[in-house]
């Protein structure tokens, strides 16, 4: 044992860097090259709005992996993120346009919302022992119902650019002068670090890996399990109301009964970025470049040619390859034990 | 030794059904090392249970360092210093050593993990017992040994007073057991008292200063190591009176033909080199202690695990079994011990279980004859006298023991001649069991072969035409039903390796 070993930090030999840092590596190697690869085959791609298109559909996509990655690493899921977003979205807006209520306080309202739909999730999974599965698909259900009753089945408009209370449009894409920069980028890449700090040196990250590696140990060890299961699923239903906020400044019009299919892409992004399938691996940088590979395959397949029903092929057969790449991984490990 | 640090005195332990522990006395000095034995189920772990705060205790008392204690969970046992180090690791295989061994009770700076620190503490803790195992390494990237030293590690560094082995050396390597003990005999040295459970006779000598025996739930008596032999404890541990008949001689004739011949298995770890014939109409049962690789040598002749190496031959004819399927072609049944994990399907009904793995003779078409299904499920309720109101009702309304009926019958419909019964009376009520014993003995009769493993030594003893025993994962002996005692099979499934 070195000397430099034991005094390493041990951020860069904790869960998610040592090991799989070479998988996140991999993934950043392939958004780089899936950018060259279209902007060599189409020159529409390489442009700067292209890039600040991806960047608005990479938002709320980007902040639903942060949260979602959480439960994932606990061994379980969130489903109602998708449908959650355009929930809170609809509540929120539906007080900023009609009641008159002050932007903030929409937002605000949205946050929270997520964060109580999170808490519901954490509940029925943790106290009530429901499969994290079914949990969220019924929470996925009711959010569908609850954010068509909040905007009273029309379509929420938050203020556009330029009206009053339009401010919050500004924190996602700002222009100074003519050009518009993705101002957004930057709060995604600060909660990343964020959260990936939680992940990494605090209690819940630390025993969020602990349940998704052996649920059964960690309760042994006498650690307040039901409470730390429950903040995953809140610390997830936290970041859909982040990510309904991105989606309202970023889309004109907001129409309920959509939303079902973003978590999937969001899911999708962290188990392409090397979050594992069963739990207790998995890393928020990563979750987000997943999300990146998504992102470029879904606005970058039109551009070559190939109809966006293509891109849902092909990410499904990236996700396979990601899946497999873990299971692989894991025969692996289990075979060197 | 020392002055005494822990005493149990009388405690009583019900389940549902069966007196787990009946008036067990139990006590550890300062630097001993205390061996607890016992044969399967004899509450070995019960007590240590109860002891820790798993089990609550229904009479009795527990004294620790003078004063009488009652833990309710393992937190409150670990505070106080009574820590167990469990058979099966409790480790989290993504996290680090140092963040395992300090789970729950993480250094902090601020709301921040202070890692450093506790790589640091955990490296002393390491060099006080001579470990050499990086802090920093990943959990699940350690051998069984090493996750082993850290639970050890883990237990110290809760400044245990009072350490509980379970089973420690079940998967260790012979270096790995020699390590083990030395770091024991350094925690006897600085006055831990110690519990040992194991079932190797010559651990036991080596390590331990006194030899607890429970049979039964019961306490039996306490020996110094030193002054005793391996045949004092065996008695002590089988010294029971078997009420029920055994088996005198075996009714198969002596030139019945070979139906099952082994040759060299190897699988897996708890599979090494075993070798064994099944004669027409035989029962052989399969005996030894928990983990001696039975169960594992019936799976992987079932094709349910791979095996690396081996010959089977069926009726003379060599074959190659790389599944169940393969295994159910060649006529091989297998019944589960954990019967509703791996034998029935609960949800289902009983004709519906009946034909599950021969469905392929009742479809007609593309739709199964819901008639001859029927049939079939009555005959065999009727023939194996199963209790249930109609072969319409659902598998899990009835009882264990009739559920075991269907698991035969299943097997029987689909015309199998060597049927390997794993633990059959495992959760089965004595008037039960009598019928699945009568069962299997007329199924001899009518020229099935069987393998009975079970881990009842009454069961084999009165079943078994032959009887092989295991230990660690090979064969350690094989002998006739007429020269057989509970003394004999103890003593080969405790073989000295």
């Amino acid at each position: 044992m070195s000397k430099t070993a034991v005094h390493a930090p041990a951020g860069k030999k904790g869960p998610g860097f040592s090991k799989f840092g070479s998988q996140k590596f991999i993934v950043f190697l392939v958004v780089i090259i899936l950018f060259v690869f279209f902007s060599i085959f189409s020159a529409n791609f390489r442009k700067y709005t292209t890039v600040l298109s991806i960047m608005d559909y990479s938002y709320y996509i980007a902040l639903m992996a942060i949260g979602v990655t959480f439960p994932l690493i606990t061994g379980g899921v969130d489903l109602s993120i998708g449908t959650g977003l355009i929930c809170y979205s609809l509540a929120g807006g539906y007080l900023v346009v009609h009641c008159g209520w002050p932007t903030w306080a929409g937002m605000l309202v949205s946050v929270l919302f997520g964060v109580a739909i999170g808490a519901l999730n954490g509940v029925l999974v943790s106290i009530l022992s429901l499969p994290p599965f079914l949990a969220t698909l019924c929470t996925c259900m009711v959010t569908r119902g609850l954010g068509s009753i909040c905007s009273k089945g029309f379509g929420i408009s938050w203020p556009t650019s330029g009206s009053e209370g339009s401010w919050f449009r500004n924190i996602f894409k700002i222009a100074i002068g003519d050009t518009k920069y993705p101002l957004g980028f930057l709060w995604v890449v600060l909660l990343v670090l964020l959260m990936g700090f939680v992940l990494n040196h605090t209690k819940i990250g630390r025993y969020t890996i602990a349940i998704g590696s052996n649920k059964e140990a960690t309760i042994l060890s006498g650690i307040n399990v039901k409470f730390y299961h429950i903040m995953a699923y809140v610390i997830s239903g936290f970041f859909a109301g982040l990510a309904s906020i991105a989606y309202s400044a970023v889309f004109s019009t907001v129409q309920p009964g959509t939303g079902a299919g973003f978590e999937l892409e969001a899911i999708g992004g962290a188990i392409i970025g090397g979050v594992s399938a069963s739990g207790g691996v998995g890393s928020i940088g990563g979750s987000l470049l997943g999300v990146f590979v998504i992102c470029l395959l879904k606005t970058g397949l039109p551009y070559i040619g190939l109809q966006a029903n293509w891109q849902q092929i092909i990410t499904g057969m990236v996700l396979i390859g990601a899946v497999m790449v873990d299971i692989l991984k894991k025969k692996r490990a289990e075979a060197a034990a | 030794m020392g002055d005494i640090i822990l005493t149990m005195k009388d405690i009583d332990k019900s389940f549902p059904g069966v007196h787990a522990l009946d008036h067990v006395n139990f006590e550890v000095r300062k630097g001993e090392v205390h061996a607890l034995m016992g044969e399967n189920g004899a509450g070995k772990s019960t007590l240590m249970k109860v002891l820790t705060g798993i089990y609550a205790k229904d009479s009795g008392s527990i004294v620790f360092e003078g004063k009488e204690v009652e833990f309710h969970n393992t937190r409150e046992a670990q505070d106080a210093g009574v820590v167990i180090v469990h058979q099966e690791l409790n480790m989290l295989g993504h996290l680090t050593v140092a963040q395992n061994i300090f789970i729950g009770r993480e250094f902090k700076k601020g709301i921040r993990i202070d890692d450093k620190r506790m790589n640091e503490e955990a490296a002393n803790l390491f060099r006080k017992l001579h470990i050499d195992i990086d802090p920093t390494e990943t959990m699940g990237n350690l051998t069984v040994g090493k996750q082993q030293m850290c639970e050890i590690a883990k237990a110290i560094s809760h400044k245990a007073k009072v350490i509980i082995f379970d089973e420690p050396s079940a998967a260790l390597t012979e270096a790995e057991i020699e390590e083990l003990f030395k770091i024991i005999r350094d925690l006897r040295k600085q006055q831990l008292g110690i519990v040992y459970i194991s079932h190797r006779m010559d651990e036991i000598k080596v390590i331990t200063d006194r030899v607890t025996v429970m049979r039964d739930g019961s306490y039996v008596g306490t020996l110094i190591t030193k002054d005793c032999t391996k045949d004092d404890i065996i008695n002590m541990m089988v010294g029971r009176v078997i009420y029920e008949d055994p088996k005198t001689e075996s009714t198969v004739p002596k030139d019945a033909p070979v139906v099952l011949k082994v040759e060299h298995l190897n699988a897996g770890r708890m599979v090494k080199d075993v070798s064994f014939e099944l004669r027409k109409g035989e029962i052989l049962g399969f005996s030894g202690l928990m983990g001696a690789g039975r169960t594992e040598t019936a799976r992987a002749i079932f094709g349910a695990d791979p095996k690396t190496s081996g010959n089977i031959y069926i009726n003379g004819q060599k074959v190659e079994i790389n599944s169940p399927q393969d295994a159910v072609k060649c006529g091989i049944g297998y019944l589960s011990e954990d019967r509703k994990r791996f034998g029935i399907v609960v949800q289902k009904s009983v004709a519906e279980n009946t034909t599950m793995a021969a469905l392929e003779k009742f479809v007609k078409g593309l739709f199964i004859n819901k008639k001859a299904e029927n049939d079939i499920s009555q005959e065999y309720v009727k023939s194996l006298a199963t209790k249930t109101p109609s072969v319409d009702q659902l598998v899990v309304n009835l009882s264990g023991g009739n559920q075991q009926k269907i698991v035969i019958a299943k097997w029987l419909v689909r015309n199998c001649d060597i049927l390997i019964f794993d633990e059959p009376t495992r959760g089965i009520d004595v008037g039960a069991k009598n019928e699945i014993y009568k069962l299997m003995n007329r199924l001899a009769e009518e020229g099935k072969s069987i393998i009975m493993i079970s881990s009842e030594m009454t069961e084999i003893l009165r079943m078994s035409d032959r009887i092989v025993v295991m230990c660690e994962g090979s064969k350690t002996g094989e002998i006739d039903i007429s020269e057989a005692s509970q003394e004999i099979i103890m003593n080969m499934a405790t073989r000295e390796i």
